[in-house]
């Protein structure tokens, strides 16, 4: 199953609903793309709701992080949501669940945002 | 128990990369590895096979690689072969450091070690040679053969 996508705004939060598998082509591409053209449009505040993603390789964890410092180099915040157990078990291996703001329920996720 | 051993010899693209995971899946499968292991295995499998047609081949039309997996009495050996100038393992980062947990790349060999038992890497005369192997576990692993 290839990735897919569907943005919604909520209290000026962009949620990303993502499913199927961030891998090396065009899972990657499609995340890549969907968060430059969020923040080209000045959206800020981005969530990216992994719920529905079932895999992810290590071009997809790069694609996380490069997501995460783009936003970030551009005075934004990304923020993870919704792990499942295998996306949770790569961030830990790779210690990324250090770096990401990693939350389980949409709402506090939301308030979380200054 | 029977050995068997299937190789492909697959091109450079990025379908091999996805052909490369869905033969491992089914082979784990086929031989009994439970859940975990399986993702385990096709992961590294597809990170090899990344390595391989990325920094190996490099999407070259005219190099192959070549996938192969092997059943022994107690393990799963893969070898993934490709046609590229070799890499210096020196070179690759500790993806874990501090001042690489941000960078987008170079977390693959390090995902092989994590979910393989055994991960060697060696030069060839026509490029590079990774080998992964998985010890089998428990009584049922192995029941049946992979079938090509």
């Amino acid at each position: 199953m290839s990735m897919k996508v569907g943005s919604r705004q909520v209290d000026g939060v962009v949620i990303v609903d993502c499913s199927g598998r961030i891998t090396l082509g065009e899972g990657s591409v499609i995340l890549r793309d969907t968060v430059r053209d969020l923040l080209a449009k000045g959206n800020k505040k981005i969530v990216l709701n992994l719920q529905e993603v079932n895999y992810i390789d290590s071009s997809g964890i790069g694609e996380l992080v490069s997501a995460f410092t783009t936003t970030k180099n551009q005075g934004g915040e990304l923020k993870l949501l919704n792990l499942t157990k295998k996306v949770n078990d790569l961030l830990q291996i790779t210690k990324l669940y250090t770096v990401f703001d990693v939350k389980d329920d949409e709402a506090s996720a939301v308030k979380s945002f200054k | 128990m029977t050995e068997q051993r299937v190789s492909y010899t697959l091109d450079s693209s990025l379908e091999t990369i996805d052909n490369a995971e869905e033969k491992a899946t089914r082979i784990a499968t086929e031989l009994g590895f439970p859940d975990d292991e399986i993702m385990q295995i096709s992961m590294a499998v597809r990170e090899g096979a990344v390595n391989a047609v990325l920094h190996g081949n490099a999407y070259a039309a005219d190099k192959k690689v070549i996938l192969a997996f092997e059943r022994t009495g107690s393990d799963l050996i893969i070898t993934i072969r490709d046609q590229g100038p070799g890499m210096d393992l020196s070179k690759i980062p500790n993806p874990l450091a501090p001042e690489n947990l941000l960078k987008t790349s170079g977390r693959g060999i390090f995902l092989m070690r994590s979910f393989m038992d055994v991960v060697e890497i060696r030069p060839t005369q026509t490029g590079t040679e990774l080998k992964l192997i998985k010890h089998v576990h428990g009584p049922t692993a192995g029941g049946k053969e992979a079938s090509q």
